[in-house]
Formats: structure tokens, sequence, C-alpha cells
């Protein structure tokens, strides 16, 4: 088990800037989770830690020891690769127990090791087989195995629930969970899946562009984005966003759009910097979008909209709203008995609400 | 519906029974001289011309076969070929796998020009390179010897070889390396435990091209070797022609002798040219 150190990484494809300064640490057996739009360089970034690719500029770690020119075998990593990469002339067996059989380990271990994994992922019953003769969830099984086996320092994940039906990325999602307390170990898991990366992590780290975005607690970046494109990114269905000007009024900030207009508490929006007429967005996730309920102390007034279109989801249900010409998406309980085209009365939770300026895209709200 | 069925199948057996009649004509038309040649050297006598027909014809005896073996060098000569061939061979074969590695997994300046040449040299007919190669050998003394003709065989050989397994590296996902790299062997480990257990096939493509070319070749074989000691077969059986009245039936024996060990290698080959052994190493 072991900490990891991205210092200032930068990939260079050519004149592709792929990764551009990214700077983490991971501390000992932390699950960090690693999200991010297609192309932002996740992958890149692991492969980097595992040897893989090239580092063009930047310093990395692994247990304060620098591995910049460290061959892939000397890194003591396992990496759980996004197509599985089982060795297709090798048995299940074989291929779990490959890398203890070249660090020459005696017998009784490997056999030991293998059938440990092997319970664990319960694939004491295709040892024998071939990886062609296995469905895509044994195999990624097998994927996961022959990393355990090895008890590496750090594990490397790579979107691996990616090509599983949805129930079996469920199954295994817990899989990986329970793993994770009983292997405790330092473990870095790209993912493009919401909830995988809410449940999963310790810590997310959001990336775009080759940027770090934001890293922090699943709660915290739920919580407090830190700018517009964390905040579009983390959370399903995404936040709406409403763009507008501020302006302040004996004292009481105002959020004035096209459409609506309403006060933004000093709870939200402490008056630290200049608002007046700054252009901002407002964004406000759909629960916490209230619709025709009462809203209490801490929430807007009323806000008269448009019943668009309804989505019942089972549980809950989605609400397309129209205020004026601005769209809003809102979440509630099934079952809101209306008609589409009815006037709604809505208004926003403040307590959820977040502010960011417009041409910096951060988050000035608390 | 039931009659359409028996037309459909009726249909379905014309078909089968037309392409097996043209299988089986091409077939004859394959095995039909070997089986001539069969008969000849089985005839008494030295006749390569007879109005006789019969597969084994009247009087059939083994008499050229015994004067082959016993009053030329004829094993001699099918020993020669068979270790220059066969060196030839796993020369070829390793070099190859090497190379065709390099091609398809590294950059490196000069690559795909590298990879034109290699084509083009086989677009040069073979009689054009003897002159060149013989000037090699002799530069390197290596005249009249083994040696001399394992080099200019594995190396002719090369181009169609490194071709051939550059293909089909190409088709190994490449993340099977890196996981093993991972597992921590070495990028030559990865080659030698992962990518190579793979190329069987390849492997063995290469190996039967290199192994036949070796074993039928004439040309350079004539300008290298000069003493009937070093003689490979194919010198070795046009040697008869020339020294007594073109022994037909000796020249038969020979030919039919020579097959059995490029059978015998086929034979074992075609177990290893099973394809498809990448399936199911990678998702999808
Ligand atoms: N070998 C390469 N040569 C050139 N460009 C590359 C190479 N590998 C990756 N890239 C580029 O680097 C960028 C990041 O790729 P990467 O695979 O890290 O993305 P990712 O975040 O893993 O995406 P995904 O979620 O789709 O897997 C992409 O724009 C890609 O085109
Ligand atoms: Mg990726």
């Amino acid at each position: 088990m072991a900490t990891v150190q991205f210092k200032k990484i930068v990939k260079r494809f050519g004149d592709n800037l792929v990764l551009n300064g990214v700077d983490v640490e991971i501390q000992d057996h932390e699950f960090v989770v690693i999200v991010g739009p297609s192309g932002c360089g996740k992958t890149t970034l692991l492969r980097m830690l595992a040897g893989l690719e090239e580092i063009s500029d930047g310093e990395i770690f692994i247990d304060k020891l620098l591995v910049n020119e460290l061959h892939p075998s000397k890194r003591e990593i396992a990496m759980v690769f996004q197509d599985y990469a089982l060795y297709p002339h090798m048995t299940v067996e074989e291929n779990m127990n490959f890398a203890l059989r070249l660090r020459k380990l005696p017998r009784a271990e490997i056999a030991s090791r293998v059938a440990e994994a092997s319970n664990i992922l319960q694939l004491n019953k295709f040892l024998k087989r071939m990886p062609k003769q296995l469905s895509g969830g044994q195999r990624q099984r097998v994927a996961i195995g022959r990393a355990i086996v090895r008890k590496p320092k750090v594990f490397l994940f790579d979107e691996p629930l990616s090509n599983l039906d949805a129930k079996l990325r469920e199954e295994m999602r817990v899989e990986i969970a329970k793993l994770y307390q009983r292997l405790n170990a330092t473990i870095l898991y790209v993912t493009h899946d919401q909830v995988e990366a809410m449940t999963l992590a310790g810590r997310i780290v959001i990336m775009n562009h080759g940027i770090v975005q934001q890293v922090g607690s699943p709660i915290e970046v739920y919580r407090k984005p830190v700018n517009l494109f964390v905040a579009g990114f983390i959370g399903s269905p995404t936040m709406n966003f409403v763009p507008g000007r501020l302006t302040v009024k004996d004292g009481t900030a105002i959020f004035s759009s096209e459409h609506l207009s309403l006060p933004v508490p000093a709870f939200v929006l402490p008056q630290k910097e200049a608002l007046e007429g700054r252009e901002v967005v407002l964004g406000i996730r759909p629960d916490d979008v209230l619709v025709e309920r009462p809203g209490g102390e801490k929430c807007s007034g009323r806000i008269d909209g448009v019943l668009e279109v309804c989505e019942l989801l089972g549980h809950r249900e989605n609400l397309y709203l129209k205020v004026g010409g601005q769209r809003l998406l809102a979440t509630v309980e099934a079952f809101f008995n209306r008609s589409p085209g009815s006037a709604v009365g809505l208004c926003f939770n403040y307590r959820n609400m977040h502010v960011f300026d417009k041409a910096t895209e951060r988050r000035i709200s608390e | 519906m039931k009659t359409k069925m028996t037309a459909a199948a009726k249909r379905r057996l014309v078909k089968s029974v037309l392409l097996h009649a043209g299988l089986l004509l091409f077939a004859a038309g394959c095995v039909y001289p070997l089986l001539r040649i069969l008969s000849v050297s089985l005839r008494p006598g030295d006749k390569l011309v007879s109005t006789d027909l019969s597969l084994i014809p009247a009087g059939a005896t083994l008499l050229s076969y015994s004067k082959l073996l016993g009053d030329t060098m004829f094993l001699r000569w099918l020993w020669n070929s068979l270790l220059i061939t066969l060196a030839t061979s796993f020369i070829g074969v390793s070099l190859a796998s090497t190379a065709a590695y390099a091609f398809s997994r590294f950059r490196f300046p000069g690559k795909k020009a590298g990879m034109i040449l290699l084509l083009s040299s086989q677009m040069i007919p073979a009689g054009m390179l003897i002159l060149p190669l013989f000037l090699m050998i002799m530069k390197l003394k290596l005249m009249n010897t083994y040696l001399g003709m394992i080099i200019a065989y594995s190396v002719s050989s090369l181009p169609f070889s490194i071709w051939i397994l550059k293909g089909y590296y190409d088709t190994i996902p490449r993340s099977l390396e890196e996981a093993a790299l991972v597992d921590g062997t070495s990028q030559v480990g990865a080659f030698w435990r992962i990518i190579l257990p793979l190329s069987t096939p390849a492997l063995s493509i290469a190996f039967l091209f290199n192994f036949t070319t070796a074993w039928n070749e004439y040309l350079v074989a004539r300008v290298v070797l000069f003493s009937s000691k070093q003689y490979t077969w194919t010198l070795g059986l046009f040697e008869l022609q020339g020294q007594y009245i073109t022994q037909w039936g000796m020249f038969a024996a020979g030919s039919m002798l020579v097959t059995i060990p490029v059978l015998c290698v086929f034979l074992y080959s075609s177990k290893w040219l099973i394809s498809g052994l990448t399936l199911g190493s990678v998702k999808g």
C-alpha cells in the first residue's frame, strides 16, 4: 500500500496538450475516483502512473519514490485495463498467477493466493477455462483477480465496468466496494458513471481538458462545486443554469434575468465583493426546485411557471417547466397529478443554490 | 410446403454434387503427375514413355530406389538439403520474428521506407540476385559451404516472412503486452511470453515458406556449390541427368523420396496453423 503524488504532470502527444499540470496527492489506503468527459486524459494519467506512457513534464512519486524513469515492471502497480487484456493463450488460472510465476514465488504461496482471489471473485469453477470461454462479466472478474493476487502497492482501474449491463455493473460495483474494504488498498479508479463515482470514491478528481477542476469528497463536489463545469458534470439529472445579472438594492442582492427575478440572501452570497451589475449564472439542482410546495423561510418566493412535460421514473418524476422563456427541470416525488400545460407555482431552495461568475465560471456563492 | 422443401433440398444436392465434381477434377489434376512419377519409379528398365497406363506397372520393382540409394550419393544430398533447409528455416524465422516485432511496435525513422524497401526487394526476379549473391558469398569465402547456402537462403526469404509476421503482430492488441509489462516482464519477456505464443499460425506459415523455398531451390545452389559431396538433392538429381544418359527410373525415385520431408513438415505444422487464438482476450 502506498501514497501517490502527481506533481505538475504535463502530457503532450505531438502538439496536442492532453494533460496540463495535474497536481494530485493520494493518501495511503485511499479510493480515488477520476471522472471527466471522454478524451479529457483520464486513461493517459493512469498509463503514465503505470509507466506505459512517457511523462512529458512533471514528476510522479509512488511512496515518495520518483518513478518517472522506472520501468513498469518495477513499479509494483496492478492495472485493470479498459479492455480486460487477458492473455488469450493462458487459462484463467495461468492468467491470474502469471505475475507470481514471473516473480518465482514458491508454489504453495502462488496456489494459496490464487485460491484466495478466486474465492473472493467466485472464479473457482472457471480456473481451467480459456478467456474466450468466459462471459464479459467473468472476464472482468478475471482481470480484477489478476490484479489482486499480486498484492500491489496501487491498483489502477480503467472503466472496468463500462461494458457490463446495468445489473451486472451494479453487482460488480458492490463487489469492488467490498474488495476495497477487504484489501484496504490504494485505488485509482476511472469511470464515466456518476453512481460509481459517488458510491465508491473516498475522493473524486474531476478533470476537463487535461486540467483538474476539483478534488474533494463526493459530498463536497456535489454540494460545493467550484465552477460551472463541475456543477454541470456532477449530479444527475444535470443542474439547472439560469444566466442573469446581480443588482444590489437596500443591501440585498437581487438576481434578475429576462424571465425571473429573485433576491439572493446573504447566507448564499455574502457581499464580500462588489456584486452590483455582475453577470452571473445561477445554479439549482432539479431536486431543489420545489413545485407546488410551501417553501419555508430558506426558500425563494413563489415563481410562476408552466408544466410542459412529465416523466415518471417510478418513485420520482421529472417535470420540465418553463418560466417565461427559461426552461427548468424539477425532480419531485411521484405522482405529480397535473396535466401538461397547467400553471404551477415553484420556488428555489436557497440552501442548495449556487451562484457562479459568468466570465470566470468560478463559484462565488458560499 | 413439402414439395417446396424437397425442391430446395434437391437444389442443394445438385449444388453440392457439382461442387464436389469440380473439386475432384482439380484434385485429380494435381495428383495425376505425382502418380505418373510413382509409376515411372516402379517401372523395370528405364522407360519413361510407355503405353502402359496402370498405376503399378507390370513387373513393378524397387530396383530404381535401391540403385539410387546404393550407387549414388543421394542420401548424402538429402542430408545436405535437410541440414541447410532446417537451419535456414530456423534462422529465417527467428530473424523475421524479431525484425517484424520492431516494425510492428516501435516508432523509428525510416520505418515506412524500410517496409516498402522490403516489399520491393520481392519484386526483383530471383535470377537477378544470383550475381550479387555469388559475389558476396565469394567475398565471405563461403563458397561450397553449408554456411554460405544458409546465409543466402535465409536472407532471401526474410522480406516475405517479415511482412507476414508484421501483419499478424499488428492484429494483437497492444494492451496484452502492456498488461505483461505491468505484471512484471521486460519488453523482451513480453515478446517471448505473449507475442510469440500468440503468433504460432503466422510463425508456422513463415516457417513453411522458408522450408519449401529452401528445400526446392536450385539456382543459388548451382552457383554456390561445386563439389558433389556438398550438393543438395536438387543439384544431385540433375547430376543423374548428365552423368548417365538420364536415368528416368532413378530420377523418379528421387523425386518421390524428396517429397516425404515436405509432407511431414506440412502435416506436423498444420496443427499450429489454427487461427483465432487471440479471441476472447479483450472485451467486445
Ligand atoms: N497515443 C496517442 N497519440 C496521440 N493522441 C493520443 C494518444 N492517446 C491518447 N491521445 C489523446 O489524448 C486525449 C486523452 O485521451 P485519454 O485516452 O486519456 O482520454 P480518456 O479521458 O481516457 O477518455 P475516455 O473516457 O473516452 O476513455 C485524447 O484527446 C486522445 O485523442
Ligand atoms: Mg479512457
